[in-house]
């Protein structure tokens, strides 16, 4: 939260009543000015508390663990407390009377992944029509939309996606429309209600998409976008009128310092009136919500450059991206994550150029490269899609350490997602989220062996348990 | 069919799409771990002559012959995907571009085969050398082929036009054995009385005779008919009718095949799997499992891995190295992805690393699951293949600086 969200609608409400009082005494401040921001956080208490954790403290020693900041402890420890990393290092463990100690010989520690683009909960399984809740394809520009509302946590893949190491991802409406919707960053944990799972204090960011989807949602129906160019121009008007809501929204500000400084007399102006699709771009173009924008082609990529360029705002990641390797001067100029995978492509012309050093390349030039899964099955192993991307680059002398590969699953994710403060790297202060490897974590023949989220252990390879999902119980698969 | 742009592109670069059609001499791959029939032997040499394998042993010295010397290096059969419309479809969602649609038993997915497709190069540069090449949609599609990964004509690249009949059985399975039942009929009662068709003495039959003609060698068991099922009770549904009407088939997707290992070992039915599908995905699949091949190969069913791709057919090892890592044997997927398919649909000169086989052959830097091991050396029909796809030039193409675009120089 970034401040009292709930009063200051209520303040300014009071404001109303207070100008027809007689003059108030001289020591009174005038009331705030309504914010765009705080009408912004009205809606993010939750009903449902965010599970309690108190997890006991851990020491984790003997395994190598691979920190993915540059330093690797072999063979290191790493002791969690409070749900945070509050040590690690090589050598001989701290005493830790009150941590419980956990003998991991021979296994691999490395951050708990980050799957940058996940439409689980929106796009749940079993695959069913009543499950189709990722696309809002009745306009092409829904910025209003969240895909938190649409996230299912009983969608039985998501307890698949902790098993292979992943503890946080970001759930995206899908690129059916020019402007999907924010996304939302969840920590893969067992809740009742999406919003619970909130990774807190991670960032809002808005899912945005150019080239063939869009076009052909809409052409295909008669109406606009029904070309690159219609994608473009519905992606200008929508932001420039969200420009003029920033505006407007400086104005009433102005207007109300000027109405506050001349005493305060009469009633306060009026703000803007609410549009959620617009204050939401608004956000956009202040640098509050992070674009993740899905493009394929270098030139459609360019295009969304320069449309940003235009605005005033930043792309955060391109998504998919299969060409970012053509344009990876410009991206590591602008510092634009690239979130991709390995080795998909040839699905549609736009994917037509996909290569598989994509990745490498892009890392090689100072571009911050992320594998990304995109798939329910893809996300299960996001350390088989790094080690397929290192290979290719290894496949014309651009070589990565495992440290630097890691990178592409954890701590370059997490700065597309504005949370690199909190997760992503093995350092002391950040949430302990964690994954136990039982080997080379970038074999396919690895298992992710626990995997830990907050300090709190939520998932065990060699565990009989009951599933976390309704939908699975009772349909345990054993034979 | 393959747009005329692509032509002109396949055109102006023939050198990565040439796969050397002179006539090969002979070759020793010398001093590889081999994949032989009986398993992994270390230091063997291999001797190729023209598209055959001619020996394989120790210290083979043939004067006059290419040799590889290729100590620490791991050879194996070239994989085999065992189902995927692989040059017949060049991108999905361009219908223009996609010759791979179903309609009937007489209809052959091998006259839709693009030998020149984009997709050929950047799949066996990967390891892969053979495919078969299946028809999509539902109902009775048609007829699957073999071809392999080479050759710049279907005549070079078909090696069996026909090596199953495809069946994706209607949602509602009653329905679609039903209508199955009632065609087979049909097609045996053709088959004993054509000469009295021919003189338009027999019942009017609701099928083409050309459908009919096509099901004779599906009626007589020698023609697998392989067919799209996953959940358990399906199956069960399926083994049960192939019993009734003796045929030979084939499971593909096979979620919950597990859950019928035996009875699908007794019935001698191979089963064609994506060891990543598993999870609830589809209300047919709820109860996959991710050690399916291992439960149905302990229980002597003849598995075979697919990678359930298009473009990325390349993941197979990949898919197989996963059925490992939940209790496959290595050597038993290293046959799943080689011998087994080349067995299943007929091709018994296929998938193996033995004198009189045809020479497909890949040469690997490691373990050929493991996913930082490379493809070295690649052999189709004997034939040395450049590894160089349309991907490997955009690659080197951009490898130095992004932004120098061709030009010509003065």
């Amino acid at each position: 939260m970034r401040s009292g969200p709930l009063l200051l609608p209520l303040l300014s409400a009071f404001a109303g009543l207070l100008a027809c009082r007689p003059p108030k005494p001289p020591d009174t401040p005038p009331p705030e000015p309504a914010r765009l921001s705080s009408l912004e956080e009205r809606g993010l208490s939750p009903v449902e508390a965010a599970p309690v954790i108190n997890p006991p403290p851990l020491l984790l020693t003997g395994a190598k663990v691979m920190t993915a900041a540059g330093v690797t402890h072999d063979p290191g420890w790493v002791l969690l407390r409070d749900g945070r990393i509050a040590e690690l290092g090589a050598g001989e463990p701290p005493a830790a009377q009150d941590a419980r100690r956990i003998d991991l010989a021979g296994r691999v520690i490395t951050p708990g992944l980050i799957d940058t683009h996940s439409h689980i909960g929106v796009y749940a399984a079993p695959d069913a029509q009543a499950h189709s809740d990722g696309n809002e394809m009745t306009s092409p520009v829904t910025a209003g939309v969240w895909s938190e509302h649409a996230v299912w946590p009983e969608d039985p893949q998501l307890e698949l996606l902790v098993a292979g190491g992943v503890t946080t991802a970001q759930i995206l409406p899908g690129s059916g429309n020019l402007i999907g919707g924010r996304g939302v960053i969840l920590h893969l944990v067992p809740t009742r209600g999406a919003r619970a799972m909130r990774l807190p204090g991670a960032p809002e960011t808005l899912k945005m998409a150019c080239g063939e989807n869009p076009k052909r949602v809409y052409g295909e129906r008669g109406s606009e976008p029904s070309t690159r160019m219609g994608n473009l121009h519905t992606q200008r008007e929508a932001f420039y009128a969200a420009e003029r809501l920033l505006r407007d929204w400086e104005d009433y500000t102005q207007e109300h310092e000027d109405w506050a400084k001349d005493g305060a007399e009469g009633d306060p102006p009026t703000p803007p009136d609410r549009d959620l699709a617009q204050e939401t771009l608004a956000l956009v173009l202040r640098g509050d919500i992070l674009p993740q924008v899905h493009c394929y082609r270098a030139d459609d990529m360019l295009n969304m450059l320069q449309l940003a360029d235009e605005l005033g705002f930043s792309i955060r990641s391109f998504h998919h991206a299969l060409e970012a390797y053509k344009i990876r001067d410009v991206l590591a100029e602008r510092d634009v994550a690239v979130s991709t995978w390995a080795d998909w492509w040839g699905f549609k012309l736009e994917a037509w150029d996909g290569i598989e050093a994509n990745a490498a390349m892009l890392a090689q030039a100072g571009v911050r490269a992320v594998i990304h899964s995109d798939s329910p099955i893809g996300a299960q192993r996001l350390n088989q899609e790094a080690a397929k991307a290192r290979r290719a680059g290894a496949q014309v002398g651009i070589t990565f350490t495992d440290d630097q590969t890691l990178r592409w699953i954890t701590a370059n994710p997490a700065w597309a997602l504005g949370v690199e403060d909190q997760i992503g790297t093995l350092e002391p202060g950040k949430r302990a989220d964690l994954t136990v490897w039982d080997g080379d974590p970038f074999s396919v023949y690895t298992h992710a062996e626990l995997v830990i989220i907050d300090g709190s252990l939520r998932y065990r390879h060699d565990d009989g348990s009951q599933p976390w999902s309704d939908w699975t119980l009772g349909r345990e698969v054993t034979p | 069919m393959i747009s005329a742009a692509l032509l002109i592109a396949l055109a102006l670069s023939p050198t990565a799409y040439a796969t050397g059609l002179a006539s090969p001499g002979c070759t020793v791959i010398a001093g590889a771990k081999v994949y032989t029939p009986t398993g992994p032997q270390d230091d063997l040499d291999v001797l190729l002559r023209a598209d055959r394998i001619e020996r394989v042993g120790p210290g083979l010295n043939e004067p006059g012959c290419a040799r590889v010397e290729a100590k620490g290096l791991t050879l194996t059969p070239g994989f085999v995907e065992p189902w995927a419309q692989l040059g017949l479809i060049e991108v999905d969602l361009e219908g223009a571009s996609r010759d791979d649609e179903g309609r009937g038993p007489d209809l052959r997915a091998a006259e839709g085969y693009n030998p020149r497709s984009s997709v050929v190069p950047v799949t066996r540069v990967a390891g892969v050398t053979s495919v078969v090449i299946a028809p999509s949609g539902g109902g009775l599609a048609g007829q699957a082929a073999w071809v392999d990964l080479a050759g710049g004509t279907q005549a070079e690249a078909v090696q069996s036009a026909s090596v199953a009949m495809v069946w994706a059985p209607h949602e509602d399975l009653p329905v679609a054995l039903y209508e199955l039942r009632a065609l087979l009929e049909e097609a045996r009662s053709y088959g004993k009385s054509r000469a009295a068709w021919e003189q338009n003495r027999t019942r009017p039959y609701t099928a083409a005779p050309r459908d009919l003609d096509a099901l004779q060698p599906v009626l007589r068991g020698e023609l697998p008919l392989v067919v799209t099922v996953d959940r358990a009770a399906d199956i069960e549904s399926i083994l049960r009718f192939a019993k009734e009407e003796r045929l030979r088939i084939v499971i593909l997707g096979g979620a919950e095949a597990w859950r019928l290992a035996e009875a699908l070992a007794e019935a001698k039915v191979p089963v064609i799997l994506d060891p990543l599908a598993y999870g609830p995905s589809s209300f047919t699949s709820r109860d996959a499992r991710p050690d399916n091949a291992a439960l149905l190969h302990a229980a002597g069913v003849d598995v075979m891995i697919s990678s359930r791709q298009l473009h990325n057919v390349r993941v197979l090892g990949q898919n197989a190295g996963n059925a490992v890592r939940e209790g496959l044997p290595h050597d038993a997927a290293i046959t799943a992805l080689t011998a087994t398919p080349a067995r299943v649909f007929g091709l018994t000169d296929l998938g193996v690393v033995a004198p009189g086989a045809r020479a497909n052959l890949v040469l690997w830097s490691g373990d050929p699951l493991e996913l930082s091991t490379t493809v070295t050396g690649l052999w189709i029909g004997g034939e040395a293949i450049p590894l160089v796809s349309r991907q490997t030039l955009l690659r080197d193409r951009y490898l130095t600086n992004p932004a120098a675009l061709p030009a010509p120089s003065l």
